[in-house]
């Protein structure tokens, strides 16, 4: 009865998508304000709907409805209720639920959040919203409806993938969608203006939170997700360069861009069609990820429940929008009046020159992700492009970027002075090197790009912590206190986030220093491993509450002999599926890991395993969490919000709802 | 500067990041990228000397030998023909006889295939792509039993 209720409300949430997508759209287009403020109603409408009929998915598999052929497919009564709650989603039909979820998540903010908006545009806003959650709902409803039902209900479910069953599975996808997704109502903002021949400064506001909002939740989708295939793959990776992961990468790059792109529209009226162009790329490359990942039509390690027809049916949506968007902007764009040309040595300049590198970078790595395709369409030959391609542009084309960030925030706008900033920078420089020349020692040499790296990173932080520094200091001794609190927020936000991106670096750089060693060890033997010791002290069987696993135990002693801590890696196999998965055991001593995966245990008297010293690896995650915390408090940042109404003095205390 | 000066570098400076860029994407499109070849297709000797490549197939029943210091052999099938194959490592969770797997590495002059990179899976019904289309060639493969591409 739950089920139908869901289904019936995806029904109604189609239609109401539907009106949300038309009637608004015409109102803007037409004047109309009583039609286009309808858009308001209609996207909470088809958000309530949307969230109801999750909500009943969400209810079938938590009392294990097995009647429910996707949840038989996917769960299991067996599984944790964490699984059975994130399960949802760990699946084709669950997924695209989510998504649509989250796309209705976004149109209704827009209309509780920008209620100040111009009838026209949120009108218009809301209907191009609209277009893209029908074209989805309809995808759902006739090409992956997750509410079917079998006509013999069995008594078991086939279980989760194994792989899944983490609580990765609970916070990855949904950010990654927030992220992907939150997209949508950028670009959505972006044809409205096309439509209404609108783009100016206060247009750059209007998209500024929803697309730091999106950009902050994709940075933690992509961080978290390079982490759970970190611990849960077993050979310790944190970026392979896959199909999917360059899915994500390329709107994390061009959304960048936009970011700081809508700073120069928003400041200097400048770079409006670039803006515009911009976010409908971004979004455009959300669709095509969303494509690559649910069609398959590249060989990914982290590929789950794929199915090709289904992909025609999204790569159908993909032209349509894609084609649609910019046909509206070569039809449109010319009408814009252009912003005034400004000198390259400015805050303008430098955000041209990010624009140019994360552009740049994401074309190589579209290029990268793509040409298998078609090479394959037009000779019939199958290749694989992997990391030494992408490390050959994508990275080189990174660095420019890094080592110009310092010196762009301090750039004054309009007119900025190169040497001045060159004069605080000297020493960070210094310290740069200084660092780099520090770990060569401290290593005993090692790969030089992997040192510069550390150097460039060490620059990176410094330089973008230093502008804080700068206006501490900048009222004599007495007055730090008081300077540091005058610091705008987003003079922060920017900072922190570019402090981050340095620390990644660093992170990314230290892996050339990892030690890896692959043995074969029995019970009573040690392996050193970087003065580190450990001891194999057993092996043995561990029942868990859906699988049966063989762990071996290790105890890890420091150079000076003391136990640090016990590590037990497992190799478990699913009652569900009898597919086997690896646990990694893992000690972090400060920022770095000692890792060990075990991998078959055939005959119960050795085991074969993989250990790791990953010195500083952590950092290669610390520093996205770093550069989403700038974007938070970017986000909080007041005096950069539109319209925001004046509180109201509170006169006597009002009653709780 | 005058307008016109601005106009110009900033072109000249966007010409030369493009340029920059698409050099180094053609020189990495020629170099680095690497080709799926089945063993029907190494065994007719399409492989030059010393080339890394992607081999990939089924692993044959019963083939799977293992030594001492890690070391594995095994023997890659498309069905007409068969590649030997060694590797040192822990194999993926989801290497089992009988299944699609995919194997980077290059050719030693024994004609033995030396695998660096064996690569896993998330899914255990999921065989790559490139391994069902060469199996369809080969007429060894049967929609709808087992693995689904």
């Amino acid at each position: 009865m739950i089920v139908e209720l869901g289904h019936f409300a995806l029904i109604l949430g189609f239609a109401v998508a539907l009106f949300q997508a038309t009637v608004p759209l015409w109102g803007a287009i037409r004047g109309d304000a009583v039609l286009a403020r309808l858009g308001s109603q209609a996207a909470l409408v088809h958000f309530a709907l949307v969230a109801l009929s999750f909500a009943a998915l969400t209810h079938a598999y938590l009392v294990s409805d097995f009647s429910v052929l996707n949840v038989f497919q996917n769960s299991h009564s067996l599984k944790p209720l964490i699984y059975k709650w994130s399960g949802v989603w760990g699946n084709h039909e669950g997924s695209m639920l989510l998504w649509v979820l989250i796309l209705a998540l976004f149109g209704a903010g827009v209309a509780v959040f920008s209620k100040r908006l111009p009838d026209d545009m949120l009108g218009a806003t809301l209907g191009v919203q609209g277009l893209i959650a029908s074209a989805f709902c309809a995808f759902l409803i006739f090409a992956s409806n997750p509410f079917l039902r079998m006509p013999n209900p069995p008594i078991e479910g086939r279980d989760l993938n194994p792989v899944l069953q983490d609580p990765g599975l609970a916070i990855h996808p949904p950010l990654l969608y927030l992220g992907y997704v939150g997209f949508s109502i950028v670009f959505s903002f972006a044809a409205a203006a096309l439509i209404l021949g609108r783009v100016d400064a206060a247009f750059a506001r209007m998209i500024r939170p929803w697309t730091l909002a999106a950009w902050i939740t994709l940075t933690l989708g992509i961080a978290m997700g390079s982490y759970w295939a970190y611990y849960e793959l077993g050979w310790g990776g944190y970026w392979f360069w896959d199909p999917v992961e360059n899915a994500s990468l390329m709107p994390w790059l061009t959304g960048t861009a936009l970011l700081h792109s809508a700073i120069v529209l928003e400041k200097r009226e400048a770079l409006k069609t670039w803006t515009i162009l911009l976010a409908v790329v971004t979004f455009s490359l959300s669709l095509l990820g969303t494509f690559l990942v649910r069609s398959g039509v590249l060989t990914s390690v982290h590929a789950f429940a794929v199915d090709p027809e289904r992909g025609l049916f999204i790569l159908l949506i993909l032209i349509a929008f894609i084609g649609g968007s910019f046909a509206l902007f070569a039809a449109r764009a010319s009408a814009l009046q252009g912003g005034g040309l400004f000198a390259p040595i400015s805050r303008e300049g430098a955000l041209v020159f990010n624009n140019l590198f994360l552009s740049v970078a994401s074309l190589a790595v579209f290029v990268g992700t793509l040409y298998p395709l078609l090479l394959e369409a037009l000779t019939g030959a199958k290749i694989s492009v992997g990391p030494p391609f992408f490390n050959l542009t994508a990275v080189p084309l990174m660095v420019p970027l890094f080592l110009a960030i310092p010196f762009g925030q301090k750039l004054a706008w309009k007119r900025g002075d190169l040497l001045g900033a060159g004069q605080r920078l000297w020493i960070c420089m210094v310290l740069g090197v200084a660092g780099a020349a520090i770990s060569a020692y401290a290593t005993g040499g090692g790969p030089i790009l992997a040192l510069a790296g550390i150097g460039l990173g060490i620059f990176l932080v410094l330089g973008a912590l230093d502008d804080l520094l700068d206006r501490a200091l900048r009222g004599g001794i007495g007055l730090i206190g008081a300077r540091l609190r005058a610091i705008p927020q987003s003079i922060t936000a920017m900072a922190l986030a570019h402090a981050g991106a340095g620390l990644m670096v660093i992170g990314i750089s230290a892996t050339a220093f990892e030690t890896e060693k692959i043995a074969a060890m029995k019970p009573g033997e040690t392996l050193a491993l970087d003065g580190y010791t450990l001891r194999l002290e057993g092996i043995g069987p561990v029942t868990g509450p859906n699988y049966n696993a063989i762990a071996a135990e290790f105890s890890l002693r420091d150079p000076a002999g003391a136990e640090l801590a016990r590590l037990r890696p497992a190799k478990r196999v699913y009652i569900g599926r009898q597919m086997p998965t690896s646990e990694v055991g893992r000690y972090r001593h400060g920022l770095s890991e000692i890792y060990v995966a075990i991998g078959e245990t055939s005959d119960g008297q050795h085991v074969d395993l993989r250990a790791y010293h990953k010195p500083y690896v952590l950092l290669i995650w610390l520093g996205p969490l770093l550069m989403s915390i700038g974007g938070i408090l970017s986000l909080l940042d007041r005096r950069l919000r539109i319209g925001v109404p004046a509180r109201r003095a509170r006169l006597r205390p009002e009653p709780a709802e | 500067m005058t307008r016109k000066q601005k106009r110009l570098a900033m072109i000249g400076a966007i010409g030369l990041v493009l340029a920059v860029a698409t050099g180094l994407i053609l020189t990495a499109l020629r170099d680095q990228i690497m080709f799926f070849r089945s063993p029907t297709e190494v065994v007719q000797g399409k492989v030059k000397p010393g080339e890394a490549f992607r081999l990939g197939g089924l692993v044959e029943a019963g083939s799977v030998v293992k030594e001492p210091n890690q070391i594995v052999r095994f023997v890659v099938t498309d069905g007409a023909n068969i590649v030997r194959v060694t590797h040192q490592g822990i194999l993926p969770d989801l290497f089992r006889e009988g299944q699609g797997v995919v194997t980077e590495g290059k050719l030693e002059p024994g004609g033995v295939f030396n695998a660096s990179t064996v690569l896993a899976r998330h899914d255990e019904n999921y065989m790559p792509r490139e391994v069902a289309d060469s199996l369809k060639q080969q007429g060894v493969w049967k929609d709808g039993k087992g693995a689904k591409p």
